[in-house]
């Protein structure tokens, strides 16, 4: 399924799929689920640096490379 | 949440990084450090070093900037340093495997959706047919992410296996694409399309989960449904 939504099935798999799906609700949710994840997770970035690390960096930057 | 559009502009910042401009550091520091934070954390043991990394990294990119020659995206350059410095902590602390041995390591051949969930492969006539669909999700108009469920998926992700969380936060949070992944975690595509696979089957059995219990399956009740459907469909097609 990842694959397809990846663009990477060959195409006469890909077609088999969407043959497969036409008649499989089962299938067409699941597919549907994954591309939802797929498509919502852009919120969940909880990787941020420090204020304080952030501006140590910027400090360092401008103490190394003073004109 | 719309994503940062990838900048094409590398020439424009590396020549502002090297007038020591330090508007330009700062965007670069913040546009890479979360997926920094991420993938440093598949190679050290805690935050706290892979932080360390992070702050490693940036000393290595500013003091290197003058000779960065272009060869490959200035992201690209970043993530190879950041790699090559989280391999060195990571040896400090004992792990500092390339990012393909440790997805190497982490193969497995459980299957994406439990096997109890489709009629056996021996039914007499619904075989490997669908016992128990996927219910449709009550997704209220926030999205996926809204309270509770924004709390079950981060922790689905928390949870998943070192190469499986990096692949899929780089992918579906930061929004990098495939291509981008793979030169930076210097793995295959199809090896990349794997882990995302099982990391994104891995977060639906949870969000699932968490939506409802899936009952016992009654096989005799479920191919008794299937063939009343059957008969129904070919009965509207006369």
């Amino acid at each position: 399924m990842t694959d397809y939504l990846e663009g990477a099935l060959p195409v006469a798999e890909a077609r088999r799929l969407e043959r497969h799906l036409e008649t499989c609700p089962g299938c067409t949710e699941y597919l549907e689920q994954m591309r939802t994840i797929a498509g919502s997770l852009g919120g969940l970035s909880e990787d941020t640096i420090s204020v304080e690390m952030r501006d140590r960096l910027i400090d360092a930057f401008r103490g190394f490379r003073k004109g | 949440m719309p994503r940062p559009i990838a900048q094409e502009d590398d020439q424009g910042l590396v020549a502002a990084l090297c007038r020591g401009d330090a508007d330009a550091f700062a965007l670069l520091v913040d546009r890479h450090s979360p997926a920094m934070v991420r993938v440093a954390m598949a190679y050290v043991p805690s935050r706290a070093a892979a932080e360390e990394v992070v702050q490693e990294t940036w000393i290595s990119v500013m003091r290197g900037i003058d000779r960065f020659e272009g060869r490959s995206s200035l992201k690209t350059w970043i993530f190879r340093i950041l790699t090559n410095v989280a391999m060195r902590v990571g040896g400090r602390e004992r792990r500092s495997m390339p990012f393909s041995a440790l997805a190497e390591a982490e193969r497995t051949t459980e299957p994406s959706v439990d096997p109890d969930r489709f009629l056996p492969a021996d039914h007499q006539l619904f075989p490997g047919h669908w016992a128990i669909m996927p219910a449709r999700w009550p997704t209220p108009e926030e999205g996926l992410l809204a309270g509770e469920t924004r709390e079950v998926i981060a922790a689905a992700i928390a949870e998943l296996p070192e190469a499986q969380r990096t692949v899929i936060a780089l992918r579906d949070v930061e929004g990098w694409s495939s291509d981008e992944v793979c030169e930076a975690l210097e793995i295959s595509a199809g090896n990349q399309r794997i882990l995302l696979h099982r990391a994104r089957s891995r977060v639906r059995n949870a969000i699932e989960s968490y939506y409802g219990a899936v009952e016992e399956i009654d096989y005799d009740a479920v191919t008794a449904e299937l063939m009343r459907d059957t008969a129904r469909k070919e009965a509207d097609t006369e």
